[in-house]
């Protein structure tokens, strides 16, 4: 079943489309990675799926709750948590404090919040300092705090915006170890990430966003889609003549790079012994042989250059 | 609209106030001036030579600040309530839980209101049994209570109270930073102080039907103030055009 639906899902604010057209679902327990550079539509995507801005037009459902419907607005905000990317604590109360008023507007019986709040205190190393003000708090553990402010309620999505950002790495760590932690428990989430070492490590697929949707697909699979498979070969000498008798088995693409040969190639276990048994023909010894992997980084940087 | 929904808001807001000194003092320091120091300036003009005359329309014409507080007490709290959320960003989180845009209006309002009138009225008690003792023995009469301060305290004050509240929502909603909305805030006390100085030089008389037709008008403005506040406090307007 698909927590998230999103079909032709459009905002403009005036004349400036912040999100355009987007379709896509999230299924249940899956983990969705939303990447894009600063004012791609991230937030505001977030935003229009946890019912805090309207649509301009198109159609999304979160568990089959349709958003900007007045009635099933409430319903989906109570299947919700959020984690924006401002922490947004009250800083002047302590973290039970926090996590009680929450607990509260979400509803929990007073026995069953106060068991949560103990819960996750104590799993996230805060109940020690639990009655302190949060302003006292450093960063890492005041997004533990709103992480939790968001589980409260025990929600079947989970929302992350930015979960990570202006955090040091140990904390970042942290934070991801739990949102891992969630997804073992089988919790659907949605993170708006720019950490893409981050997003290749907790997702299970991934949206590239510049106001459209670019790509969408499992980091592996969005490697190969937007490079194609490439195949290094390291010879220890390259020359005019290697490089011909590679071109007479015609691969899509063909570069050279010092001693390596790169090449795009349709199906490359079938073609890869026939390129090197060329070049071993022609007088050339191979060092190595090996798949070009991109990377995420420069996958995303490359979608995002060819949209410019 | 879920009155424990709009409770749940107005009981938080409440703990942090206790727990930010300044609103705490503004309250305090008014409440003294008013309930005290206005006592002693009248035992002051009732022990002068002919001061028995003056004493009521000095005692009436005091009254009125609590007009005055209602409207001046909330600027602390309902700016500080709204622009704290503002400033610590908190508003976010909070519009995504399952909590109406009416219900989280309705708990900062009362959050506002509540300390307000019943400080007022905390205040007025004070104040009347202070100027009675005071007065007694000049007067051969308790002047208070009288329908004229019931007027002031039950009808002029929570109007007044309410509009404070309303008025200071819509500056917090274009204000940045609590001070701003507080200096601007203040400024709600200028109908009411320029009714008081009227009465002081009696251009105005507060009379009971005088302030009945006063109250008539604050129930006008109250209304357009709570649609505009009503127009102003909508989660997209706060999330995409508060700044």
């Amino acid at each position: 079943m698909n927590m998230i639906e999103v079909k032709n899902l459009t905002k403009k604010f005036g004349e400036i489309t912040a999100v355009d057209s987007l379709t896509f679902h999230v299924a249940e327990g899956e983990v969705f990675g939303l990447l894009g550079p600063n004012g791609a539509g991230k937030t505001t995507t977030i935003r229009m799926l946890c019912c805090l801005i309207s649509k301009t037009s198109g159609d999304a459902r979160i568990a089959g709750y349709q958003i900007g419907n007045g009635a099933d607005s409430l319903a989906i905000r109570k299947l919700i948590g959020l984690v924006p990317d401002n922490i947004g604590l009250y800083e002047e109360l302590s973290a039970y404090e926090n996590l009680d008023y929450y607990g509260k507007l979400y509803e929990c019986p007073e026995g069953e919040r106060k068991e949560k709040i103990e819960y996750f205190l104590k799993m996230m190393d805060l109940w020690e300092k639990r009655d302190q003000p949060v302003s006292d708090f450093s960063k890492g553990m005041k997004q533990k705090v709103a992480i939790a402010r968001a589980l409260i309620h025990d929600p079947k999505l989970l929302f992350f915006d930015e979960p990570t950002a202006n955090l040091d790495p140990e904390s970042s760590r942290v934070v991801r170890d739990f949102i891992l932690k969630l997804k073992k428990d089988g919790k659907t989430i949605f993170i708006n990430t720019h950490n893409l070492d981050e997003a290749q490590r907790i997702c299970d697929r991934i949206g590239i966003l510049k106001t459209k949707l670019l790509a969408v697909n499992t980091p592996e699979q969005l490697e190969k889609t937007v490079w194609g498979s490439r195949t290094v070969i390291q010879v220890e000498q390259i020359n005019d003549q290697i490089i011909a008798a590679v071109r007479k088995l015609k691969p899509k693409d063909l570069s050279v790079e010092e001693n390596r040969i790169i090449l795009a190639l349709a199906d490359p276990q079938k073609e890869n012994p026939d390129f090197v048994q060329e070049i071993v023909s022609a007088g050339c010894r191979i060092q190595y042989v090996t798949q070009l992997n991109p990377g995420l980084e420069e996958t995303y940087i490359k979608v995002i250059k060819e949209t410019k | 609209m879920r009155l424990s929904k709009a409770w749940t808001v107005a009981s938080k807001d409440f703990k942090t106030f206790t727990k930010r000194k300044s609103i705490l003092y503004s309250i305090i320091y008014f409440e003294v001036f008013v309930s005290i120091g206005m006592p002693l300036l009248i035992r002051f003009i009732a022990s002068k030579p002919g001061g028995a005359a003056a004493l009521p329309t000095f005692m009436n014409a005091f009254s009125f600040w609590f007009v005055i507080g209602a409207s001046l007490l909330p600027v602390g709290i309902a700016s500080y309530s709204l622009i704290g959320e503002k400033v610590q960003k908190s508003l976010e989180p909070l519009l995504a839980t399952p909590t109406t845009d009416e219900e989280i209006l309705a708990g900062k309002s009362i959050a506002a209101f509540l300390p307000a009138i019943c400080s007022n009225y905390i205040g007025a008690l004070i104040f009347t049994v202070l100027v009675d003792s005071f007065t007694y023995s000049t007067l051969k009469y308790l002047y208070y209570p009288n329908w004229d301060i019931a007027i002031i305290l039950f009808l002029l004050a929570p109007l007044a109270c309410i509009l404070g509240v309303g008025y200071n929502i819509l500056i917090s909603s274009r204000a940045n930073d609590v001070r701003a909305a507080q200096q601007l805030g203040t400024l709600i006390i200028l109908p009411f102080g320029a009714v008081y100085i009227l009465s002081e030089f009696k251009v105005l008389t507060l009379t009971t039907n005088n302030m009945l037709i006063m109250a008539a008008v604050l129930v006008v403005i109250d209304v357009i103030v709570f649609y505009l506040v009503k127009a102003t406090f909508q989660r997209e307007e706060i999330l995409t055009k508060w700044k």
